[in-house]
């Protein structure tokens, strides 16, 4: 087995119906297991963003995201490797109140954490972080081990690249500037 | 034709969806009517004089005919089904459109909008199913989608490396009523169909070719997909480049031009697969180092420094790591690579094919083609079906040894004669692609050559010849084996022949229940009045050869092995 590290790959496309089970499709055939998965409109209307985690090899992210590139409705998919990235992730713990209170570290535990609390009432209380895997775990590890966790959830990664510009707006203007040039051709003056 | 509906001239989802066919230049749909379906075939009725509707036998006769159609002709070939088992059955051909790079579009009619996602009757996710195995699949649920995404389709489908798209239409859409407005889709944001050539690349590859001592160029279905024959020439004729081709680029260049050095890979010929483990500069052209090309990768051209021209992106680097990419249409970059071209002769290199040629022909050739005794063989029967053509018919095959045999043996003249189903390998493709083939090219003679196990595939598109009075020349070459299998059973399996044996039915008496001519030849001397008998036959003609048994396809490299460890065949 070649060696196989975490790999990000960003995808943008437009907003249309069964984009992801095209995409995840691709993962499939390479019996690639996705990791995490996030999905949200990007800064420009109109299209989405997927955030896609997978522990794969060099030579296998050059083609698989090539194959999704490919796609009519992808606008542009690149991988990175976790170096050229700020990367996210946000975990909510819900403990018992009762515990969490008797425990009596909870401001220890929120500073060693930087987490938030976003919610107290009888039963329970509902802390958040934010941060690498590593970190949410830890959070989780020294909870389950001391008060208990009532419910765990952490969301898939969320990242940008550290170069200065989101590559898809130069991609976006090359294309308008295309579409105007072609439309310079081809106008005939109907409407 | 009343174009100005403006006054309240709603028209029906369906007269818009064969209104838009039509705008996209559709004039040959090939169908199977069903329930879900049934508003769009009672629009047709009244198209019936721009619309011509084959009615197959089976869906997947259906798919199988637009490819013909579209292989032959350039044009994107249409199917027509209904919903459910009437969209699964066109699996196969959708995932060999796809395979093989032929423009089509299969629309399939669906349950209701209000029924989706509740198991109606007839109801399957066309869509989740097609994805992976089309360029575009997508579901039309209202009537105002319909001329959008009709014309997207043909769009997709035709440009870039062409390749299926699925419409599933909802019945409500079809019998909604709108205002009709055409507008030709001819841009996607995000879809590219032509990478945009890159000028250093260009004058990169021009640079490797003009150093080259020993150029070989491989020759794929790209280059017919971009019309770029005479490119081709050109450039191969301005270096003195010698060429093999893949058998979906047969036909690209004619079986006798001088620097055609004929078919690559397992089954191919001897001189241009060893000769790729010789070259200095190997160039492919539209192709994809498909393992049937190739054999190990390990072992594959390791001294050659290689040049990939290819429209899609995704296909540089995939199998082969090259040394100098030139991505964009073959027409345009072929033309700028050979401007930058110096004129050279590599006289001593070319003539190296041929002591390769003279041992082809001596061990494997002349038995085939010329035997002394013995039951008939596939090759002799096939060359003398194409000699008795003029070597000018188009050659459609199904899948197996019939199939390595036709490339082998059939010549060619021109351009887009070849149609067989090169990367999925479908037994039961040639007799429904045959049909469209004829109707993509009906000024053409067509002869496809079958096995006795893939007619029976399809067998039930006979019904489609009979009712469309089709001049399709058949010829099955009977040796009553699944004879690909049996060879492989025979060279890698020690003779264990586990269920390739065919009891077969009488072809002629079937043939004669459609009304189709039919013969049966066995005997070397009778060969050439039977072959003149089916040609000369007014229609369709189902010609049965039975040859021998035992044959096997040779020269052949065995699956993972270097291109260079080929086999013979010598006893």
């Amino acid at each position: 087995m070649t060696d196989k590290k975490l790999y990000t790959v960003i995808i943008f496309s437009e907003n249309t119906v069964g984009l992801l089970n095209q995409i995840t499709i691709i993962f499939t055939r390479r019996q690639l297991n996705i990791e995490t998965l996030s999905v949200s409109p990007s800064a420009i209307k109109g299209i989405h963003k997927f955030t896609i985690t997978t522990f794969s090899d060099k030579d296998t992210m050059d083609k698989v995201v090539k194959q999704i590139d490919k796609r009519v409705d992808i606008l542009k998919a690149y991988y990175n490797v976790d170096e050229e990235l700020v990367y996210q992730e946000i975990a909510l713990y819900k403990v018992s109140t009762e515990l969490f209170i008797q425990n009596g570290k909870v401001e220890e535990l929120i500073r060693k954490h930087n987490a938030r609390i976003l919610e107290i009432n009888d039963s329970s209380v509902v802390l958040e972080k934010t941060g690498h895997y590593e970190e949410t775990q830890a959070m989780f590890t020294e909870l389950s081990q001391s008060i208990g966790v009532l419910q765990f959830i952490r969301s898939g990664r969320v990242a940008i690249t550290k170069s200065k510009v989101e590559r898809l707006s130069d991609m976006l203007n090359t294309l308008e500037r295309k579409l105007e040039e072609k439309s310079d051709t081809t106008s005939n003056g109907d409407e | 034709m009343q174009t100005n509906t403006q006054n309240n001239q709603k028209i029906t989802g369906s007269e818009a969806l064969l209104k838009t066919l039509i705008a996209e230049g559709v004039d040959t749909i090939f169908g199977y009517p069903g329930g879900q379906v049934i508003p769009v075939y009672d629009t047709l009725y009244d198209y019936q004089d721009r619309l011509k509707h084959v009615l197959v036998r089976h869906e997947q006769g259906a798919t199988h005919a637009a490819q013909g159609y579209a292989r032959v002709s350039g044009k994107v070939g249409v199917a027509l089904v209904t919903s459910g088992p009437g969209a699964t059955n066109t699996i196969t051909g959708i995932a060999d459109a796809l395979m093989d790079s032929t423009p089509m579009v299969v629309i399939s009619g669906q349950v209701p909008s209000s029924l989706l996602g509740t198991d109606a009757f007839q109801e399957v996710d066309v869509i989740g199913i097609t994805q992976a195995i089309t360029k575009w699949a997508y579901q039309i649920r209202k009537p105002e989608e319909i001329a959008w995404a009709v014309s997207r389709a043909f769009y997709i489908a035709s440009t870039g490396r062409p390749g299926p798209v699925v419409l599933d239409i909802a019945k409500d859409a079809q019998v909604g009523l709108i205002d009709y407005v055409y507008e030709k889709v001819d841009y996607v944001r995000s879809y590219q169909p032509i990478p945009d050539m890159k000028p250093h690349r260009i004058q990169q590859a021009a640079e490797l070719i003009n150093q080259a001592k020993k150029p070989l160029a491989l020759v794929g279905q790209g280059v017919i997909l971009s019309g770029a024959e005479a490119e081709l020439h050109a450039f191969l004729e301005k270096a003195d480049i010698p060429a093999g081709s893949t058998v979906l680029g047969l036909s690209a260049m004619a079986s006798d031009y001088r620097l055609n050095k004929g078919m690559l890979g397992m089954h191919g010929n001897v001189g241009p697969n060893r000769k790729t483990n010789e070259c200095d500069v190997l160039i492919a052209i539209g192709m994809r180092f498909d393992d049937r090309v190739t054999g190990n990768l390990q072992a594959y051209a390791p001294q050659a420094k290689i040049i990939h021209f290819d429209i899609d992106k995704s296909e540089v680097n995939k199998n082969v790591p090259v040394t100098v990419p030139v991505v964009g249409d073959a027409k345009q970059t072929l033309a700028a690579v050979t401007e930058l071209l110096q004129p050279a002769k590599h006289t001593e290199w070319i003539a190296g094919f041929d002591p390769d040629e003279k041992e082809e022909q001596e061990k494997v050739i002349e038995k085939e083609l010329n035997p002394k005794e013995g039951y008939l063989r596939m090759g002799e029967v096939i060359r003398k079906v194409s000699e008795a053509t003029g070597n000018d018919a188009v050659l459609v095959t199904d899948v197996g040894q019939n199939q390595m045999m036709s490339v082998r043996y059939f010549k060619y003249k021109q351009t887009r004669s070849v149609v067989t189903s090169g990367g999925l390998g479908t037994m039961g493709f040639g007799l429904p692609a045959a049909i469209g083939a004829k109707f993509g090219a009906p000024d053409r003679t067509v002869c496809f050559f079958t096995g006795d196990g893939g007619i029976q595939m399809t067998i039930q598109e006979l019904g489609t010849i009979m009712q469309e009075n089709l001049n399709v020349k058949i010829i099955v070459l009977n040796n009553n084996f699944l004879g690909m299998v049996r060879q492989w059973q025979e060279l890698f399996f020690n003779e264990r022949y586990s269920s390739t044996v065919m009891a077969n039915p009488d072809f002629t008496a079937i043939a004669k229940a459609y009304g189709i001519g039919s013969r049966t030849v066995e005997k070397r001397e009778e060969l050439d009045e039977a072959i003149a008998e089916m040609l000369n036959h007014d229609g369709a003609f189902l010609l049965v050869a039975n040859v021998e048994t035992h044959g096997m396809v040779y020269p052949m490299v065995p699956a993972g092995a270097a291109i260079t460890n080929i086999i013979m065949g010598e006893k």
